[in-house]
Formats: structure tokens, sequence, C-alpha cells
């Protein structure tokens, strides 16, 4: 090899081994340069994430309606927050938004990835087929949705009714209008079902071929191997599904406005009617630290309990 | 691959050779076609919106009330497209749509990438610090930063511009896309950048001629994931845009359906232009797509 008498590993970088005064000069020097290709990236963290954030802590402990300069106020705007029943229904109709459109929406999506993984012809052809809808601007599918759901004309009560199922009013019906929005939502499980896909085909063909030995059938194969393997996409489609499933806002905002009954009044239009309607910053910012909080909890929860359920291959080697 | 005659009698042995492969490798040519029936039905369940979406833009305006339900309009009034994209101007949504796409695509490409290859190629103290922070804003609902981002904007006077859609693009381009790229940069062999070192090539000649050429469908992923992200966009042009001239396309749509609030022919004609654009790309770069989800679907393992 090269540089024979030297002892110390030697950095990536420097093969042909220099001096040291040389050899800190150049880490100097790849110090500089990453932090120059880093400086656009660190300069948005501040100005657009951590400032903000920030911020948004202290607009929310003040009175701040845009036309005046804000207003220290406490922890007012969060004991308003906490008497605001509007907010206990937006936080109930997203929490039911997440609970019943994350499970069934990943359910779906796994169910579609197993469909797919097979070895037959056309498969890449359905796999494209399948995401499709998840390409299409959110506005122009809630229009389409909002048709779609017409209670007399619509498409799906044309159908429930053809086969002789109750028609429900859909988005006039307080009941029905939140199902409808998760009912919307199936359409777009191409992103999950792709991840899932790639978990489903990394599974090694040797556990399967263990199993077959020990005489485990295609049901005992499914929850034995696959399904334990496929747990690591299974949390991060999860994590990514709920943190998108709480900000819920456009297909609201389109379609129902919100209504009927304040039903689909989920927690960012409650937040934006807030912040860009009333101009009620710090009102709007309590309520979107509120949120934070929220997420940031139940991220750390899923966190936590996903050692009891994911599991990772590497352990196996253990 | 299989060879057929040596394990055909041993039960065991068959269960393994109906394992390999696949969990569901499906060996007879009857349960192949059967198998098409549920992918096809998927399908058509998946695709009948869409289909009843176009079919709904060609009716004639009025008819798409009359029941039964036609699923093919007779006659197809192609000029629906032509009333719906003159009623608005939506040459011109479709021209703010694309200066705003195509400035936070390039600087989506430009600063993500310089980010990218610092967090997967360079040496640096905090670096594994800064990688948790850049993952960590994965996880920050854009809720958070809204009202300051605004509160921002308007300081510097260009609430009611184009600017605040796509000037932020332009510092990182975003943790999502840094993450993407990264992974695909970890992915090249390290013998390119130290024979490039040897050679006497700087960081920058490494990352620009080295490594970005041979990241390029990394960068087309990004591209495409951005392009769509910002075409579809519908919250912040809703906050930052008032002026009807600066609309994009999302929001135009969204006005169009206040003017038409029960002519669906026209809504449905204006709402297939929006989403013909995307669509034409999704095809000529679906392979792309795939791939960019795979490699964010690494941070699953």
């Amino acid at each position: 090899m090269r540089a024979e008498g030297r002892a110390a590993p030697a950095p990536a970088t420097l093969i042909p081994q220099p001096s040291t005064r040389r050899r800190r000069r150049l880490l100097w020097s790849e110090y500089r340069d990453a932090y120059l290709f880093l400086l656009p990236w660190m300069i948005g963290f501040v100005v657009w994430q951590a400032g903000p954030m920030v911020a948004s802590l202290y607009f929310s402990l003040t009175r701040y309606e845009i036309v005046t300069a804000p207003e220290w106020a406490g922890l007012e705007q969060y004991a308003r927050l906490f008497q605001d029943d509007r907010f206990y229904l937006a936080l109930y109709n997203s929490a039911f938004y997440v609970l019943i459109g994350v499970p069934t929406h990943l359910l779906l999506a796994l169910g579609a990835a197993m469909l797919l993984n097979v070895q037959v012809k056309g498969t890449s052809f359905y796999r494209t087929l399948y995401y499709l809808p998840s390409i299409i601007p959110i506005v122009a599918n809630s229009l389409l949705w909002a048709w779609m759901f017409s209670s007399q004309y619509g498409l799906v009560n044309q159908i429930l009714g053809s086969i002789g199922l109750p028609q429900p009013q859909w988005l006039q019906d307080p009941t029905w209008a939140k199902p409808a929005l998760i009912v919307m939502s199936w359409w777009t499980i191409g992103g999950q079902m792709v991840i899932l896909l790639a978990g489903l085909q990394g599974v090694p063909d040797h556990l399967y071929e263990a199993a077959a030995i020990d005489g485990a059938g295609a049901w005992h194969r499914f929850w034995a191997v696959t399904l334990p393997l496929l747990t690591p996409s299974l949390f991060f489609n999860l994590i990514v599904a709920l943190i998108g499933a709480f900000q819920v806002f456009t297909q609201a905002y389109v379609m129902t406005k919100g209504g009927p009954q304040f039903s689909t009044l989920f927690y960012i239009l409650y937040l934006y009617q807030n912040a860009f309607e009333d101009f009620k910053m710090g009102y709007a910012s309590a309520l979107a630290w509120v949120l934070f909080v929220i997420i940031l909890a139940i991220t750390l929860v899923q966190f936590k309990v996903a050692n009891r359920w994911v599991f990772y291959e590497g352990e196996l080697r253990r | 691959m299989r060879v057929e005659g040596r394990s055909g009698g041993l039960p065991q042995a068959r269960a393994v050779e109906r394992a390999r492969g696949r969990p569901s490798t499906l060996t007879f040519p009857l349960t192949t076609i059967l198998w098409h029936v549920p992918m096809a039905f998927f399908a058509v369940v998946l695709l009948t919106p869409f289909a009843w979406m176009i079919s709904t833009s060609l009716k004639e305006e009025g008819r798409e009330f009359e029941l039964p339900l036609q699923l093919i309009p007779y006659p197809a009034v192609w000029s629906n497209y032509p009333t719906a994209m003159t009623t608005l101007p939506f040459p011109l949504y479709f021209e703010n749509t694309l200066i705003v796409t195509l400035g936070a695509l390039t600087g989506t490409l430009v600063t993500g990438s310089m980010a990218a290859y610092a967090f997967a190629r360079l040496r640096f103290p905090g670096r594994s610090v800064m990688f948790t922070l850049l993952l960590s804003t994965l996880m920050l609902p854009d809720a958070v930063t809204l009202i300051p981002k605004f509160i921002i904007f308007r300081n510097l006077g260009w609430i009611n511009t184009l600017q605040p859609l796509w000037v932020p693009w332009w510092f990182g381009g975003g943790a999502f896309n840094v993450f993407l790229l990264r992974q695909f940069l970890m992915t090249l062999p390290h013998d390119l950048d130290e024979a490039a070192r040897i050679d006497g090539a700087s960081s920058w000649q490494i990352y620009a001629r080295v490594l970005m050429p041979l990241a390029r469908p990394a960068l087309i992923t990004v591209a495409i994931f951005s392009f769509i992200r910002t075409w579809n966009d519908f919250l912040e042009p809703l906050i930052y845009l008032h002026d009807e001239k600066l609309r994009t396309l999302a929001l135009g749509l969204r006005g169009f359906q206040d003017l038409y609030k029960t002519d669906w022919t026209l809504l449905m004609a204006a709402s297939t232009v929006i989403i013909l654009p995307v669509l034409a790309l999704f095809f000529a770069a679906q392979r792309y797509f795939i791939r960019g989800i795979h490699l964010t679907g690494l941070a699953g393992r």
C-alpha cells in the first residue's frame, strides 16, 4: 500500500499522506466547503423554520391583529382557546378524520401492494394506474368529488341506488360529510402502496422457504414472515400519514367550507379562518402551537410504542 | 430458475418450490389469469372518478343532471373546453403557475443538491446534529410556520406577489428533497470523489462535474416531485395572492367554482385541463416517481 510508515488510519480524502500541517489545511478546507454548500439550507432553516417556530410561540402569547403591533397578553389566548367550543369541535373533526381515515387508508394501501406483489405480467402497468389518482391536483380532485357526492345526480349515489343501498346526502349531511371526505382519501393510496410494495419485495426469499419447510401455510407465512418484516414500512407510512391527516384543509375549504353545521371544520381550516379571514394572528398562533404539541406528542408515543411492534431486520442477526 | 423434475416427489420440497421467489409466485396459468380479475377490478374502481370527470366535461350544459346517467356523452360537446378556458384568463394563470413552479424547482435542485452533497460526502463538525435537525423538520407541521412566514413576507412587501411561493425553495429546497438526494448520493462509490480529489479537483468540481451528472435520476425525481407539489399547491397561493391577475391555476380553478357553482360540465372541463400537464409528466417519467418513492421509503428501514 501507499504511505507505508504511518499507522494512523488515513482520512478518506488524503490517500498520499501529506505533512500534518497540510493535512490540517485540507481538513479545514473541507469544513469550509461543507458549510458553504450548506449555507442556503442553514439560512433557510433559521429563516423559514426555526425562526418562525419561535416567532409563532411568541405571537401566541400576544394580542396581534396584524394592523397594530403585537401586544403582550401572556397566556390569555390559550385560556380563551380552552374555553372555545369551536376549538374542541375542530379538534374532534380532525381526530375523527385521523382515527378513521389513516388506518383504513393504510389497510387499503397494504391490500393494493399485496395484490401487486406477484410475478404476473402487467403488475407495473397496474401500479401506474393505481398511483394515478394520487397526482391529481387537490383542488381539481375536490371539485370532482364534490360532484361525485352530489346527492341526487352524483355517481356515488347512483351506484349505491342501483344496488339497492341507502343513498346518504353526503356533503349536505353532518353525519356523512366527514366519512365522505375519508372515502375520497381512499383514492390516493398510491404513495403508500409503492413504499409497501418495496417493503414486500425486500422480504428475503429464504425466510419464506424456511417457513414453508416448517409447514407454514400462506396465511401463516403472512403473519409470521411478511407482516413482521413489513412493520418498518408500515411505521414510516403511519407517521407520515398521521402528520398529513391532521393538516387536511383544501378538501374541506373547497367542498364544504367547513359545513354542514361545522361537521367538516377541520383544525387547519379553523386556524386559517382565524388567521386569514379574521386576522386574529395571536389566537391562530396559539392554535398552531397546540396542534404542534399534539402532533409531537403523538409522534413521540409512536416511536416509543414502535419498539414493541416494529421489527428491524438487523435484529435478526443477534 | 426452477428445476421442476428434481424436487417433484417430496411434499416439503414442493412447498419450498411454491414459496420461492415471492410469497405468491403463481404457478398455474389459470391462477395467473384469475389474479388479473381483482387487479383489474381495483384499477377500474380507482379510475372511475377520473372517467366520470371526463365524461361530465363533454356533456351539454344541464344534461349532466339527466337520469339515468350516461357514461359516454352523446353528443360530445368539445366546445366546453374552449368555453371554460376563455371565461377566465386561464393562459395568464398558466403563466403564473409556470413561473412559480419553475422558480421553486430550480431553487430546490440547486440548493437541495448542495446540502445533500455536504451531508452525504463531506466531513465537518456538527454534521450529525444538523442532519438530525433536517430530519426533524420533516415532522414539523407547516401550520406552525404559516403565520410567521406570512408576516415576514408582509414586512418584505411581498404579499400579492408570486415571490413567497418560490423564493423559499432557494434555501435548501425542503428537507424531504435534501433527504432523498442524500440517500441517493450515499449509494455512489466514494472512490469517485477520491480519484477526482487526487487529480486535484475541488469540492465544487467534484459536486458539479462528478456527482451531479451521476445523480441525474435522483435529480429528475426531485424535479418531478417539486413540480407536482408547486403545481398542485393551494393553501399558500390562497394566502399570498389576492389580485385576480396573479392567480395560479389551482387558485383560478377555485375562483371558477364560485362563478359556475352548478355548471358541472364547465367545472369538470377546467379541472381536466389543469390535470393534463401533471398527467403527461407522470406518464413520461413514471419510473422516476417509483424510484423516488423507494428512496424515501428507505427512511422506514
